[in-house]
Order: C-alpha cells, then structure tokens, then sequence
C-alpha cells in the first residue's frame, strides 16, 4: 500500500457536502475497495455524484478535488507504488481538466520516494490552464530538477498563479530563480506593466552577486 | 438576454468572439467534436483534439465568462475513413466525463456503409450512456439522407426526445418534427438557414423542441447569428419569453437530459455545493483567473 494524504480531513468534507452526497462518496469508495468497480470507472463521474465548488478554507481548496483525492487514497491502499503511479497516469492522460487538476493534488499529498510523478508534473507545466499549473506546483515538485522548478515558479508569476500555490519556495528559491525574476521583471517595466507583488517578494529573498554567473541546473 | 448556442465549433475561433459572444448575451455553449477541415490520418489525432474540447477549450471559454460543453463521437465526414474507425474504440472513455452532454455530431456525409455502421454503433453508445444524440443531416441529398437518419433513429430504440437532427431547412423539418425528435437550424451567412427564414418556420411551427445555433467553424460563418435571429424573432413580434424558450431553455431541456450540464451564470449565489441545481446537472462557476 502507499499513503496519500488527504486534501481535506475525511470528516470536514462530509460536513461540507452534507448527508446524501456523502453517502454518495462513501459508497464509491466502498466499491473501490472491494474492487467491485474502479477509480477509471468513478473518476470522471465523482464530481456529479457528489457536490463540486469551493470548500472555503482560505487556501481554494475545491469540494471536488478532495472527493477525487479520497478515492484515489482509497485505491493507493492496495496498490505499490509503481501501479500506483501507474494508475495516476492513466488517469491524468484520460482525464479531463478537473480529473487532472485532482491526480495532481493526490501526488502532492504523496511522500514515498518511489512515487515519481515528475513527468505529469511537467506536462501540467506545458499548459496555459492556470488551475493545472497552481496544482502541479505543490509538495510533489520536490522532484523537479533545479531547472523545471526555476522555470515552474517563473511560469506561475508569468500567468498570475499566485505563490502561495508554490511549496518550499522559501527553502528552495536560488540566485538563479532571483536572476530569472529580476529579467523578467526589467521586461515588465520596460513594457510600461507592472510588476507583480509576487515578483518582488523573490526578488527580496537573496541579493545575488551581478559578477556571479549561476550554472543551470 | 440570455443565448445558449448549441453548436458551435469554438476551437476554430479566436478570444475577440468570446468576447463579442459574451457582449451579445451569450452564456453557454456546446461544441460538437467534427471534421477540422484536414483530415485525420489516425486515433491519436482525435484524442488530442477530444481532450482539448473536455480541457483547454473549457478552460478557455470560462476565461470570458462562458460556460463550454461538448458532444464526442466519430464525425461522418470521417467515419468512411479506414485509418480512423479506431476512434470507435476509445469513445467511452469520454462519454462518462462531466460537460460530455451528448455523442455527436453523428449521422451522414456520403451516405456511405462505413458511415452507416459507424451512425449505429453510436446510436447505441448514446442509449449505453444515457445520453442525447447530436445527428448531422449531409449538404448533399439532405431530404434523403434525413429521411435515413430517422430510420437508422428508429432502429436503434433511442428515445426521439434524446435526439437533435440539424441543420434542416423548410424541406427537412416536417418529419423531424413528425418523429418526435429536436430540430435543430444553423443560421448562416448565405447557407443552411438565415435569420429571417428562421423566424417564418417558428411561426409556422411553434417554439417547441427547437434548437436554433450558429455552427460557426472554421468556414464563413459567424457566431453572433443566434442573437442576430433573435432579434429578427423581437422585431416579428415574438416576446421576451418566447426568444428565451428558444435560445436558453430549449437547449437546456435537450442537453439537460444528459445530466451532465455545467451551467453558469444564471444563478448568481447559488450554493455551489448542492450537486443538483437543474434536473441533477450541477453548477460549475467560471473562475476569473486571467
């Protein structure tokens, strides 16, 4: 089995979506895990019979995202980690933009090192759909090279996902994220555009030496 | 005033139409997968295109304040195409998903046999599936192939209330209605139907179980049609109530039978956690993110 945290606690999301879509929910996970059905089969599904918006927290976590994470969680519970990732690429290619948005949420409550999921990561990246590029931009990007991260955050700053959405910024920002942010930045201002806060909230975390030349990574 | 347009090929139109849509009270869509003018030359040609109308295409409508479904299947204009049969196959990993409100655009081009077999194997998928069917009538010989589509219709079993023939002219539209299906008029510019053609069949023949759309594409078209034919509806005399029969709810009864409507915009302050606002379709508001 391989744990997946869940986006929202189990009983803060039954008490969002009150009695009958919480019965809903419950009776797709108990099908998933007597293996009566499958996560392809509820996926697509999961949002119309439950509930979908916003859940309110303050982080923009959405009803929806959390239902689809705790199926998946449920599922993960008889998978390795390999037909794990598997299964969370099959769903991710199939998916629509929201099943995607939910595969992405489930890989960023997943710590075990044996679950690479970089690669949908990055293909989150090479879209334009900001819900995507906020998602794929979590926890789970630890896996990214110096590089896809650098050019990750830059591509959030670049379609305003705000950073918030990005984790460890503050442990993993680099001169050469600073270097990246600051031409972008000069860009901005040369266009007459301002300058996002977010910007300048990198901008402020180092001051990089201007003779420095930093090595891609 | 509120324009659900029911047919429209958004991927082939730029972000100054979803403008100019919204501006003319255009709130809702749906765009049927069909031909791109190119042929395909294989399966993965489809998905990509299919996996655009259910992700970017959605996304990119929502950006401006509309809400996009769309309708799957194997168009006819290639059905008759060996290379592309195959997309028969990966269909129902599509037909499950939420905005997916029908199978279509299904039916006749040539009237050929490939595209007969491949008219029923989808007929069946939309009964499978629960959903309507989104039949295209051909350009040529349309009185004859209208008159097969209904009975490849009445083969399958599938309700008539769960299918819109389209395009239909004066000639075509009587045993459409006769049969008990939706008609569905797209307005053009110089083909198919115009505004003022429109106005006399609903004259003619009532509000009722009428889709009127703008199938705007890739070709000369336009996709401020539908408003345009319904202020032709205003100016010949027909109410507010009878132009919002026409150009909202009328589509929203045919593809609300899907269950699988994301409507927008038409319940401000709405809970957004109630799964079900109208017959089961539940609510899936725009997020203004650019």
């Amino acid at each position: 089995m391989t744990d997946v945290r869940l986006l929202l606690p189990a009983a803060d999301l039954r008490t969002a979506l009150g009695a009958d879509p919480s019965a809903a929910l419950d009776d797709m996970l108990a099908s998933v895990a007597a293996g009566t059905t499958t996560l392809a089969r509820t996926f697509p599904a999961a949002a119309r019979r439950t509930a979908r918006g916003p859940f309110g927290d303050g982080d923009g976590h959405r009803i929806e995202d959390a239902v689809r994470v705790e199926l998946i969680a449920t599922a993960a519970t008889d998978l390795g980690p390999e037909a794990l990732l598997d299964e969370l690429t099959l769903l991710y290619r199939h998916g629509d933009a929201d099943e995607k948005r939910a595969v992405l949420h489930a890989l960023a409550g997943i710590d075990d090192p044996r679950v690479d999921g970089s690669a949908l990561l990055l293909d989150a990246l090479r879209t334009n759909d900001v819900r995507l590029v906020a998602a794929a931009m979590g926890p789970h990007a630890s896996r990214l090279s110096a590089h896809d991260w650098r050019h990750g955050v830059l591509k959030c700053l670049f379609v305003g996902v705000p950073l918030s959405a990005v984790a460890d910024l503050r442990t993993r920002a680099d001169d050469e994220l600073v270097a990246m942010v600051g031409r972008f930045s000069d860009e901005r201002r040369a266009a007459g555009r301002p300058v996002p806060d977010d910007a300048r909230t990198v901008l402020a975390m180092s001051a990089p030496d201007p003779t420095a030349t930093a090595p891609e990574g | 005033m509120r324009i659900f347009d029911p047919h429209i090929h958004m991927t082939s139109r730029t972000t100054d139409d979803y403008e100019r849509m919204h501006a003319a009270g255009v709130r809702a869509v749906v765009e049927p997968a069909f031909w791109l003018g190119q042929p395909r030359t294989n399966v993965g040609s489809f998905t990509d295109y299919f996996d655009a109308l259910v992700g970017w295409e959605r996304f990119r409508a929502a950006q401006f304040g509309i809400t996009h479904h769309c309708t799957i299947a194997l168009n006819p204009k290639e059905a008759n195409d060996p290379r592309c049969v195959g997309v028969l196959d990966v269909l129902e990993r599509y037909l499950g998903k939420d905005g997916v409100v029908a199978v279509g655009e299904i039916g006749f081009d040539s009237m050929g046999e490939a595209e007969e077999e491949a008219f029923r194997r989808q007929l069946a998928l939309a009964v499978e599936f629960a959903l309507p069917a989104m039949v295209h009538t051909p350009h040529r010989d349309k009185e004859g192939g209208t008159a097969r589509t209904l009975e490849l219709v009445e083969e399958s079993g599938i309700d008539p209330g769960m299918v819109v023939v389209d395009h239909l002219n004066e000639l075509t539209v009587g045993p459409v209605d006769e049969r008990g299906c939706w008609m569905g008029f797209s307005i053009y510019p110089d083909t198919k139907m115009d505004p003022q053609r429109m106005v006399r069949i609903l004259q003619d023949r009532g509000t009722e179980r009428v889709l009127v759309n703008s199938a705007a594409d890739w070709g000369r078209s336009d996709p401020l049609l539908t408003r345009v034919t319904a202020d032709a509806m205003l100016a010949a005399g027909f109410s507010d109530d009878d132009v919002d029969t026409v150009m909202w709810r009328n589509p929203v009864e045919f593809f609300g039978q899907s269950g699988r409507l994301l409507l927008d915009g038409e319940s401000d302050g709405a809970d957004l956690r109630s799964p079900a606002t109208f017959e089961g379709n539940s609510v899936l508001r725009g997020e203004p993110v650019a």
